[in-house]
């Protein structure tokens, strides 16, 4: 209570208040350019950041995960080969995957989709059943990805037909998103003994190897291990690491927000400079007044305060209006941009904001620091003479 | 006998230095007491705005010593020459030079607020003022294009008062006030004298020599006696 009435009874914020309402429609227009740059920066920041919050959503948490493939020249990965993995400390699953790609036909219907063979224990490792239930080994039972069974309008029951193969779809897996291990929504997942029979011609030996860590700080650590381990002689396997790519995904999305942010401090440049004029003419205008409250006492500082904080006043009001208001903006760009506006609300989205507002403030202070000392500077004489 | 309040001593002040130098004023000597009403007087051009201007504070003499209330003001800087007049002079202009977006008594309290006097003192002292320069109360919340000129120029009174200085400086009080309304802003001043005040006063109106005890002639920047016109 004290703050606020210490406040009220500053001199400076009374006339900082008083001078800024005197050119009323002239100080909105300053505060609209404040608001408009605000509002640019805020929204830019929220769509770059809902952008790669929708990415990251759609990849999923794989940052733990490796996958070995055989190096270039090499076919497959060999069961010999896997034993040699098993030994790396620091892994907690070694999932090997056999893939391939197929046309699935239901009732006339048809579609593409990746072939995997992975036994159930490692399956329930990386995938969720939304109806029904994971196939038995040996059996000739199937379970597939949302997409295919969206797309061919499957059910648990549905019997499809791979190259003149039928098997019956016993479990249907929930929507995972884009993946880099294995594609879930798009994959038709089977027993080695049904994968044997679509595909008999295959060598022996794996496609690839999913392995996960026991622990995310661990991953490049198991990562150089298994190399120094296989490719001792030769390189045979490749090993990459996911959190490479998520990596790479935050910083490529880090740089456009900062890029589409940067475009939109343009306009707070220029509200800058408006602010910048407003209060050159308004030290114009009041160079007389500045005289008079010269030779009744007020010194340089004093001067130099009272023009600074009407550039605060201005540019707290306007930057904190901006920042209400980039809601609004951030809702129109994602939906208009993203068509999604789930992500407006994320916490990290709140931030940008901020910094808007901050930026907005600084931006105003930085407008209103040559007029306020310009006017601080001016003697009291000519001042007073200034007709 | 104390110190003189206003002391120069050879005082000049050249504007232009250079080829085309201009005395405004030249080898001035003047002293004047706490509590004398001194007039000024000369026609333009002879450096009595100069004068009152580096009595003021609001300008400095190019040589000579200037001695406000004992101190020295050749050795202050910009924010020294500030606080002399903040706290020893009280400026009352010809143009009243009241702010337009302020009330009387929100005038009235500026020089205080610089001051850092608080609140609730400020608002109580600027309503006696006010009283004290016979505005009357119902005026003191209204802007100074409200009010007519003589009383503008008793807010401005009062509003010279405001931080209790020694000194009045008046450029021209009546200049822009019918002979009237003069005539009682100069029986406000003189009562003010008659408190205790200095009051020093610049004017080329005779009849304003008559309510004070000296008067300063000043003819081409030099300081000459009674009969130099």
């Amino acid at each position: 209570m004290n703050i606020v009435n210490e406040l009220q009874s500053n001199m400076y914020v009374q006339l900082a208040r008083r001078n800024l309402t005197r050119q009323t429609v002239r100080t909105l227009l300053a505060a609209i350019g404040i608001i408009i740059g605000v509002i640019a920066i805020s929204s830019m920041g929220i769509l770059g950041n809902s952008l790669k919050l929708s990415v990251s959503d759609s990849i999923g948490d794989i940052g733990d995960t490796l996958i070995v493939g055989p190096a270039p020249g090499e076919d497959v990965i060999t069961e010999k080969q896997v034993e040699q993995m098993r030994k790396v400390s620091g892994i907690e699953l070694i999932i090997p995957v056999l893939q391939s790609g197929d046309k699935i036909d239901y009732r006339g219907g048809s579609t593409f989709g990746s072939t995997y063979s992975l036994e159930k224990e490692d399956l329930q490792e990386l995938v969720e059943i939304e109806h029904g239930r994971f196939f038995r080994p040996g059996s000739t039972d199937c379970v597939v990805g949302s997409q295919i069974a969206t797309s061919l309008e499957l059910g648990v029951g549905s019997k499809i037909e791979i190259s003149d193969s039928r098997m019956r779809v016993v479990g249907i897996l929930k929507e995972r998103g884009l993946g880099f291990d294995i594609s879930t929504d798009t994959g038709v997942f089977m027993s080695s003994q049904m994968y044997e029979k679509l595909y008999p011609d295959e060598d022996d030996g794996y496609d690839s190897i999913i392995i996960t860590v026991t622990e995310l700080d661990k991953i490049n650590e198991v990562k150089t291990s298994i190399e120094e381990r296989l490719n001792k002689r030769e390189e045979v396997v490749n090993v990459f690491a996911m959190n490479t790519i998520t990596e790479g995904i935050d910083e490529v999305f880090r740089s456009l927000s900062l890029f589409l942010m940067g475009i939109g401090s343009i306009s707070l440049l220029v509200a800058g400079v408006s602010i910048l004029n407003v209060m050159l003419m308004s030290t114009m205008e009041r160079t007389k007044e500045i005289g008079v409250m010269k030779a009744v006492g007020a010194s340089r500082n004093d001067i130099l305060w009272m023009f600074l904080l009407e550039a605060l006043f201005l540019g707290v009001g306007a930057s904190l209006i901006g920042g209400v208001l980039s809601f609004g903006g951030g809702f129109l760009v994602n939906y208009l941009i993203l068509d999604d506006v789930s992500y407006l609300l994320a916490p990290t989205n709140l931030l940008y904001i901020s910094a808007g507002i901050v930026f907005g403030i600084i931006t105003s202070l930085i407008g209103g620091m040559y007029p306020a000392w310009k006017a601080s500077q001016m003697r009291p004489l000519d001042a007073l003479r200034h007709e | 006998m104390s110190e003189p309040i206003v002391e120069l001593r050879d005082v000049t002040k050249i504007y232009r230095p250079g080829a085309n130098q201009i005395h405004a004023l030249n080898m001035a000597n003047i002293s004047i007491d706490q509590g004398d009403f001194v007039t000024i007087m000369g026609s333009s051009g002879s450096g009595k705005s100069t004068l009152l201007n580096l009595i003021g504070c609001l300008d400095r003499p190019t040589h000579g010593t200037l001695r406000i209330n004992g101190i020295d003001t050749s050795t202050l800087n910009d924010d020294g020459l500030t606080a002399i007049r903040r706290d020893n002079i009280g400026f009352i202009f010809q143009q009243f030079n009241l702010i337009p977006t302020l009330t009387a008594q929100e005038n009235v309290e500026i020089p205080m607020i610089f001051a850092r006097m608080p609140l609730a003192e400020r608002h109580e002292r600027s309503l006696e003022l006010l009283t004290l320069a016979d505005l009357e109360a119902e005026f003191a919340d209204h802007k100074p294009n409200e009010l007519s000129g003589g009383q503008q120029q008793r807010v401005a009174i009062a509003r010279a008062l405001a931080n209790d200085p020694p000194i009045l400086l008046a450029d021209e009080p009546t200049g822009n006030l019918d002979s009237r309304t003069g005539q009682n802003i100069m029986k406000l001043l003189s009562e003010l004298n008659t408190g205790g005040t200095t009051l020093i006063v610049v004017t080329h109106d005779k009849k304003i020599t008559e309510y004070s005890n000296t008067t300063i002639r000043l003819q081409d920047g030099e300081v000459c006696d009674e009969y130099c016109e």
